[in-house]
């Protein structure tokens, strides 16, 4: 019998699956998590209400002195520079507690989940697939909690600016830049839980699979 | 004609720091294993079996020394090289089954071939399939903290073989079940070494896994004792329930 000359064994390369098996994936774990999506996704809603509170009083602010009757307009007129500090202080305030709650809040749901990351990678998952589905897990979750954020957050300014106004609200209503502000929050809500969940994500990805195994959060 | 060697390591070394102590886990490994044998590593907890199967299985880096998969050396594969080989030439088998928490026993067993790229229906029926072969037949659509230990074992295997694998890693597969249980995923396990012409490797201080196995491979502090084949065990067996009881 010719001797053969063995072949050299190949190794094949593991193939990009498409977008739609990270989609399917994450909307399956987002529904079947769905009591942990919830507390994620209220910690992106009261980041994002108490953002929205603020940025819509400022909206209703600007609409008395645009429209509002001259008496009104005169004393807020008068604390204008106070209001303006203050108002810019609140701003501030709100950016870095959203920030801070959505990102801890992301930080900690990908991190408890580095052991389903390396058990992923040991059946064959390329990081960026593990990536892909936190990605688009965080976005989906920061579009629907920052959704129901502006809502409650624009609601409750809105009944505080009823009760002392009362039907004036109606002439100075500011649509126009409530909806400006609004859509202001929603993306920096999808921004902020992506960045907040791509970081985690990255790095149990780029663990060796034995160590995100290992990694008891 | 000769064996072929499935697994061969060379002087495999692995060295974890715990702050600035080094701790020499592995000390020098070199072992071969063949095509289709059933193997035991033998050895009390601490003694680096986790780790040895970790390198083994492309799961974590030697700090020294050659893993050779099927005669490629696995340090020179880039990422997509290294997902395809944990995809389709090795199964892993856990202690703690790990099985994916929000999936059906049947989705945990696709997962490795869609990540493979076969089609969603083909992938299906496949694990169906393996479902039915383990026992499981009944059991598809439940998620594992609706099973039992011994169950979700057997899910694992089932998604261990999905791709049918050159080489099954199995680490203390039956650590966490109870005896007869345990008896019973052994069995299973050989089964599939028979039908399957899969390479089992299963870590393990448990005797009851010498009996199924073509070579036991004992291993303690990071380094081989000794090598023993199956006609030589018969005689050993006893010695160690013994060396156990005293
Ligand atoms: N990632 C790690 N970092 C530090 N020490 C480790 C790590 N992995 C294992 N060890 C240590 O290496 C030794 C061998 O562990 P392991 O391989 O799990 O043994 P076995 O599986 O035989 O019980 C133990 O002392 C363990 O604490
Ligand atoms: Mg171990």
């Amino acid at each position: 019998m010719a001797t053969r000359v063995p072949e050299k064994k190949k190794i094949g390369k593991q193939l990009t699956l498409p977008l739609s098996h990270a989609f399917n994936m994450s909307m399956r774990s987002i529904k079947i998590r769905f009591g942990r999506s919830i507390i994620v996704t209220m910690s992106i809603v009261l980041g994002i209400a108490f953002l929205m509170s603020i940025l819509s009083s400022n909206a209703f602010t600007a609409g008395i002195l645009e429209k509002g009757p001259e008496n009104i307009k005169i004393t807020i007129q008068q604390n204008l520079e106070e209001i303006r500090i203050r108002q810019l202080w609140l701003v501030s305030l709100s950016l870095i507690v959203c920030v801070v709650g959505i990102v801890n809040a992301m930080l900690m749901a990908v991190t408890e989940r580095s052991r389903e990351i390396g058990t992923m990678k040991c059946l064959g998952a390329l990081d960026k697939f593990i990536v892909e589905l936190f990605i688009i897990e965080s976005s989906m979750q920061g579009f629907v909690g920052s959704i129901i954020g502006v809502i409650f957050g624009t609601l409750a300014t809105f009944f505080v600016y009823v009760l002392r106004y009362k039907g004036l609200i109606w002439h100075i209503f500011p649509a126009g830049l409530l909806l400006k502000y609004s859509l202001f929050s929603i993306l920096l809500g999808v921004l902020i839980s992506v960045i907040g969940a791509i970081y985690p994500a990255y790095v149990s990805a780029k663990l060796e699979p034995a160590e995100a195994i290992r990694r008891e959060v | 004609m000769p064996r072929e060697a499935i697994v061969r390591t060379i002087g495999l070394k692995k060295t974890f720091l715990l702050g600035k102590i080094p701790l020499n886990v592995l000390k020098g490994i070199d072992l071969e294993i063949y095509r289709g044998e059933y193997i035991s590593i033998m050895g009390p907890s601490g003694s680096g079996k986790t780790t040895l199967f970790n390198m083994i299985g492309g799961l974590d880096k030697p700090t020294e020394g050659k893993v050779y998969i099927d005669e490629v050396d696995i340090a020179q594969l880039d990422a997509y090289e290294l997902a395809w080989l944990r995809c389709r030439k090795i199964g892993y088998i856990f202690q703690t089954f790990n099985l994916i928490p929000v999936m059906t026993a049947l989705e945990n067993v696709m997962l490795p071939m869609i990540f493979g790229g076969m089609e969603m229906d083909e992938a299906m029926n496949k694990a169906k399939e393996l479902l039915e072969t383990v026992g499981l037949g009944a059991r598809l659509h439940h998620k594992p903290f609706e099973l039992s230990g011994g169950q979700q074992q057997r899910v694992a295997i089932a998604r261990a073989l999905a791709n049918d694998p050159a080489i099954i890693l199995a680490d203390e597969p039956t650590g966490n079940l109870d005896l007869k249980t345990g008896k019973e995923i052994i069995h299973l396990l050989k089964e599939m070494n028979r039908n399957k012409e899969v390479s089992i490797i299963t870590a393990t201080h448990d005797l009851k896994m010498l009996d199924v196995s073509d070579r036991v491979i004992w291993i303690r502090d990071g380094m081989i004792e000794r090598i023993e084949d199956r006609e030589n065990l018969q005689i050993k067996v006893g010695e160690v329930e013994g060396e156990e009881a005293g």
